[in-house]
């Protein structure tokens, strides 16, 4: 497939105002509210474009498989630092576009940060480049980062240039008995520390702290940290940022809280798993809404309604006008037809 | 007097007039005396003395401030400390300047939660001094860090020496508070993770206050690493340090700071700070390692077998914190010394792909003999940010003329290799016709829709950062036409 013709494909559905769907590999079908409109397919433009290791640089085609990256990436030691769940047969374009981060993100930054440059197709077929494949660039608006995380509202992700680190040479986890007020204690306290702390989580009574980098740092930690060794790190983790840890399984509606870490436990019920030194509170449960959106409110964050059967509710917080506004005008801007992907993120666009 | 000189003292006096009616008298000013120090930033070429200038202390101060120029049509120039170095604070004549200078309040230090809530007008260097005793820091540390404000930093998405491992403003900043034009407030991220919507943070840091005015930011304080050691690795050869940026990355190792200096810039900088670096090198590389001792030592160890595979003639490594931190000074204190050894220099800011340095150095070091001008290199080599620094003498006009060209060259070579006009510095009124060469139509197009999105008439900051269409066929029009691009003015510092 071509570009030309994924441009033409976009521009006919606007002439005739009909609504286009973007998916890749359909693994993040259940994100966000209801996908709407014509099927467009961007697998069959995928491929690896350029990748570098000593630029810490890698450039792919949007309909790229998420592994197929990460196998490139691993045969040179490095790796995405935001470690994006996959949830099944993930594209790099989907990745970006869902915007979502993985166990890491506390220490190493957002999918968001990695983001270096993107080619657009925009609502109207036209194809834009922005960022590039350097580490700082600050020529125009940062509108590849905009895109990160845009649920393919602005456009059609072609391709993006991603920066990417050496995989940590050693990895350790510890495990700690703890209730979650001291965990959240604990968990705050080290970010704060010079500690070599890579991820977090708390669950039912334990604490996990995974410690990477150097095999000099990792071991100096350790044992200032206590707790007991965790058998299978790697599996754990995984279990988290793929949601095949028990937790994840089941019928009552997922939510995805964030609030500032340090927030004291939420009085939610329900049960709760917690990653990001505290500032994401995974909780299963059939409250409404209204007050789970306003507990995370009060906590100074939002909460969105991750994976549940019914979403009338509407997957994200709303946003307050002023913001709602700005986000029409932006659409407007990238989409004019209003075709792609209309509701996916808000209702409104 | 002429008729439009008298309309606009008029209008000047309208505007102080109507500003006056909730701004003390001191905060609103408009004589030419008092309104010369706010007539540049740090590109002090470009130089335009404001109709009025406010100087809000409150941010309800602020919101009435653009309320009444909005309702007024009167452009707006917000300010920071004036340290810019692409023009990006050089005021209109027939607008108002927006000083932020008096938010230099810090409003929480949150040790557990590692943030800290500021003013606009607080310094970059200030917030790590206020977080220093909770054993936590703001990673970014631009080389003007004692001087420029939170607020121009999150405009220009600044850097420093230590963003290869650290991140730019960008990856440091969870949330900012604004006003738009029509002093509406806007609240961008948030202090949880991942706020709803789209990433209008991503787009606000670096809009080069075209977007809206910052009334308040939260960082993200990082806690300080046990210790840091720094090597300086010298080369017989410019394009072997390049080549050895290059290699210390391939080898896995992300430095805390990676910095390249040539010895036109290492001379020039010994006579004026003693930094102790190696004068007969061709060029040096400062290599910085941080963490814990054990974590410390294990990477300098890496490091030094790289550059030693690399070419690397001669490698000190700091001994103490006193030592590295004069290894640094050297670097810090290299654009003062420039002032010193000409009369005038231009910094340029292109970002290139780090296997290119070898050729882009080559490249440049070229160009200095085509026009016959001095032009130090000292860069963020790591992150393959240069700042080639062309020394000439602005009264003398072959001269000016002939680093104009110069620095063309550089950019479009720059944008040749697939890199970019600045990394860090911004477009401001400086580069504005580069963007030209860097986007296409389309992409204008779609950078002016995004500023109409949030200001709508285009009265905040306008005719900044990104350049009219119409503007880039005349330009394209004299480049083809000439032969050459053509700069407005150059810098004088
Ligand atoms: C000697 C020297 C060394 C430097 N070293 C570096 C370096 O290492 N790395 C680097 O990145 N830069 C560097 N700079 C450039 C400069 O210091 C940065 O761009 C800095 O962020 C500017 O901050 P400021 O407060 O001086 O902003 P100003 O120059 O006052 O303004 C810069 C821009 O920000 C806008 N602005 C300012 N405040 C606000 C606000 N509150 N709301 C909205 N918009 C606002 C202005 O309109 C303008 O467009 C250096 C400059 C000098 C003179």
């Amino acid at each position: 497939m071509t570009l030309a013709a994924l441009q033409e494909e976009i521009r006919v559905a606007a002439a005739r105002a009909a609504p286009l769907r973007l998916r890749g590999g359909g693994s993040k079908d259940f994100y966000g509210n209801e996908p709407r409109g014509e099927l467009l397919d961007v697998r069959r433009y995928a491929g690896i474009v350029d990748y570098e290791p000593s630029e810490l640089v890698l450039t792919a085609r949007g309909g790229t498989a998420l592994a197929e990256v990460e196998q490139a990436l691993a045969e040179h030691g490095q790796c995405l630092p935001f470690e994006p769940p996959h949830f099944g047969a993930a594209t790099l374009g989907g990745c970006i576009a869902a915007g979502l981060s993985g166990p890491r993100r506390a220490a190493a930054g957002a999918l968001r940060d990695f983001v270096l440059g993107v080619k657009l197709i925009d609502g109207r077929g036209r194809l834009l480049e922005f960022g590039g494949r350097v580490m700082k660039n600050v020529a125009g608006y940062d509108v590849s980062r905009l895109v990160a995380g845009s649920l393919g509202t602005l456009g059609f992700i072609a391709e993006a240039s991603v920066k990417v680190l050496p995989r940590p040479s050693a990895e350790r986890t510890l495990a700690f008995e703890m209730a979650e007020a001291p965990a959240l204690d604990a968990m705050n306290r080290w970010a704060g520390e010079p500690l070599p702390v890579s991820a977090s989580a708390w669950h039912e009574g334990t604490l996990y702290v995974r410690l990477s980098g150097s095999a000099a740092a990792v071991q100096a930690a350790a044992p200032r940290l206590g707790g007991s060794e965790l058998a299978d790190t790697v599996a754990f983790w995984r279990s988290l940022r793929e949601q095949t840890h028990a937790f994840f399984s089941g019928e009552a509606p997922l939510w995805r809280i964030a609030v500032p870490s340090a927030t004291a436990p939420l009085e939610l019920g329900g049960a709760q798993l917690l990653e990001w030194n505290g500032g994401l509170r995974w909780l299963r449960s059939s409250l409404s809404a209204q007050e789970i959106r306003a507990a995370a409110e009060r906590a100074g964050g939002h909460a969105t309604l991750f994976r549940a059967r019914d979403k009338s509710a509407g997957a994200f917080t709303p946003l307050d006008p002023v913001r709602l506004r700005l986000h029409r005008e932006l659409k407007r801007a990238f989409d004019p037809a209003g075709i792609l992907n209309p509701g996916r993120m808000y209702a409104q666009f | 007097m002429g008729e439009a000189v008298s309309l606009s003292l008029s209008r000047r006096h309208e505007v102080a007039r109507a500003l006056r009616e909730f701004l003390p008298a001191r905060a609103v000013l408009f004589d030419e005396e008092d309104t010369r120090p706010y007539e540049c930033d740090g590109l002090t070429a470009y130089r335009q003395l404001p109709m009025v200038v406010a100087l809000p202390e409150t941010e309800e101060q602020v919101r009435r401030t653009l309320q009444i120029c909005s309702s007024m049509n009167v452009p707006v120039v917000p300010r920071g400390a004036g340290t810019g170095l692409s023009g990006g604070a050089l005021p209109l004549g027939d607008g108002v300047l927006l000083s932020m200078a008096k938010f230099m309040r810090v409003l929480r230090v949150d040790a557990r939660a590692r943030i800290a809530v500021v003013q606009p007008g607080v310094r970059n260097a200030a917030i790590s001094e206020v977080a220093a005793p909770h054993g936590l820091y703001y990673a970014p540390d631009p080389s003007s860090q004692i001087a420029c404000t939170i607020g121009g930093n999150v405009a220009e998405n600044s850097g420093g020496v230590h963003c290869l491992k650290y991140g730019l403003t960008l990856h440091n900043v969870l949330r900012v508070r604004g006003l738009t034009i029509d002093g509406e407030p806007l609240e961008l991220g948030s202090e949880a993770p991942d706020a709803p919507g789209l990433d209008l943070l991503a787009l606000a840091v670096g809009s080069e206050g075209m977007l809206f005015v910052v009334t308040e930011v939260t960082v993200k304080l990082l806690p300080k690493p046990q210790c840091a050691r720094v090597i300086m690795a010298s080369f017989d050869d410019v394009e072997k340090a390049g080549s050895a940026v290059a290699a210390i990355v391939a080898a896995g190792i992300i430095p805390a700071g990676l910095e390249m200096m040539d010895r036109p810039a290492t001379r020039a900088v010994e006579q004026f700070v003693g930094a102790g670096y190696d004068l007969d090198a061709a060029a040096i590389l400062l290599c910085e390692s941080d963490g814990t001792p054990a974590e410390v030592e294990d990477e300098i160890a890496r490091m030094e077998a790289v550059l030693t595979g690399a070419g690397a003639v001669r490698l000190a490594v700091s001994r103490d914190e006193a030592e590295r931190l004069r290894f640094w000074s050297g670097r810090k204190a290299a654009f003062p010394a420039m002032g010193r050894i000409s009369p005038d220099y231009y910094c340029m800011d292109g970002t290139i792909p780090r296997k290119r340095l070898a050729e882009v150095l080559h490249f440049i070091a070229e160009l200095g003999k085509k026009y016959g001008l001095r032009c130090p290199n000292v860069f963020h080599a790591g992150d393959g940010n240069l700042h080639p620094l062309i020394l000439f003498d602005a009264n003398n006009p072959d001269e000016l003329h002939r680093t104009e060209q110069f620095a063309a060259e550089v950019l479009e070579k720059c944008v040749a290799v697939g890199g970019t006009i600045t990394g860090e510095h911004g477009v401001g009124v400086e580069k504005i016709n580069q963007m030209c060469t860097q986007f296409r139509p389309d992409e204008l197009e779609l950078f002016h829709a995004v500023k109409r999105a949030f200001d709508p008439r285009g009265l905040l900051n306008p005719g900044k950062a990104v350049p009219t269409l119409a503007r880039c066929a005349e330009y394209g029009r004299m480049h083809v036409h000439r032969g050459a691009l053509q700069h407005p003015e150059l810098a004088r510092f």
